[in-house]
């Protein structure tokens, strides 16, 4: 079995999962890791396959869904490499007023500690006069918790945001 | 004393519901002493249910001093263990000895009020609450059949449950 990173999106309608899942299915492949989302108007995937043959066969059981529901689809051969074993120690809120730079300046900020974002999810939601930007982020930071919060605790200021800092516990019972 | 094997999904067993102990005899000591020793030796090392080691009874073993330290009660032995009061809610990433390599975040109770019967039998009562009552909840739940995973909640949910019953 071969590896590939599927990237499908198409304007939001019900049944592309099934579609896109029925035809993997029909060509053998199996479905590893997946985010599947609405970003938008759109509905997203991208996730880890398996497949047996080669990759024009996986393209061509995805096409009458590509056409039928008028989607974008990529696919990408990845070589198998193992998930590292971090698990996210942290999770950090970010809400304000949207604006340019939000992102920019936390994420930046968490990357001079070492922080490794293992998922991030944001919305632009609000008013279209008083647009509000709401984002967490899950990841490893090194340091701990701790080191997290002071490193973004400037930015509340600079960048007008309210900025949490909440640790995770994995605990295995 | 012994360290007996786990039990590990999708092993049907672990989804029968337990039943009550109604003997508080040696036979129970023993098998209690090797539960709390099987508890120590896994990898969470805080908590054990029966039935994760094939014996479909109500009793549950918790232990967080690994976790805590000397904040909270100890070890506890909960047999026939009802949950009588419970009150808040936390979203928590779980793990259990029974679904190996897994972990996903799932809602409990923050503080928990339960009432168990100990080893010789008699009516005991305790107030737990973050980790150890997480604990609780965790290894009760093994008494009706219920693993973490049927309890999982998105990330979504866990960001607006915490806007909603943060204070």
């Amino acid at each position: 079995m071969s590896q590939a990173l599927l990237t499908v999106i198409g304007e939001d309608r019900p049944g592309i999962v099934a579609a896109v899942t029925q035809a993997l299915f029909t060509a053998d492949c199996s479905i590893g890791d997946a985010s599947m989302m609405r970003l938008g108007g759109y509905f997203t995937i991208m996730q880890i396959i398996e497949y047996p043959r080669d990759l024009g066969s996986v393209e061509m059981a995805l096409d009458p869904a590509i056409k039928r529901l008028n989607l974008r689809v990529h696919l990408d051969p990845v070589s198998s490499v193992a998930p590292t074993a971090d698990m996210p120690n942290t999770r950090v809120t970010v809400y304000g007023a949207d604006h340019p730079g939000i992102v920019a300046g936390v994420t930046g900020a968490l990357a001079a500690i070492g922080f490794n974002v293992i998922d991030l999810e944001s919305e632009s939601t609000g008013s279209p006069e008083r647009p509000l930007y709401v984002m967490v982020i899950q990841g490893y930071a090194p340091e701990g918790t701790e080191s997290v919060r002071k490193v973004v605790a400037p930015l509340r200021e600079k960048e007008g945001v309210e900025i949490g800092v909440h640790p995770i516990e994995s605990a295995v019972f | 004393m012994a360290v007996l094997p786990i039990l590990t999904y999708p092993n049907a067993r672990l989804q029968r519901k337990a039943d009550p102990v109604s003997v508080f005899d040696d036979e129970l000591h023993h098998f209690i002493d090797d539960l709390t020793e099987t508890m120590y030796a896994g990898p969470g090392g805080v908590g054990i249910a029966a039935p994760q080691v094939d014996r479909a009874q109500r009793i549950v073993v918790v232990d967080v001093r690994p976790k805590l330290g000397d904040d909270c009660h100890g070890l506890m032995v909960l047999i026939n263990p009802e949950l009588a009061a419970w009150e808040g809610m936390a979203v928590g990433r779980e793990g259990c000895m029974s679904v190996p390599d897994f972990t996903g975040n799932v809602i409990r109770a923050e503080r928990i009020r339960v009432q168990a019967q100990d080893v010789l039998g008699r009516e005991r009562s305790y107030e737990c609450e973050g980790f150890e009552a997480r604990a609780v909840q965790h290894e009760m739940d093994h008494l009706d059949g219920l693993l973490f995973l049927d309890r999982l909640v998105s990330r979504k949910v866990d960001l607006f449950r915490r806007k909603n019953y943060r204070k």
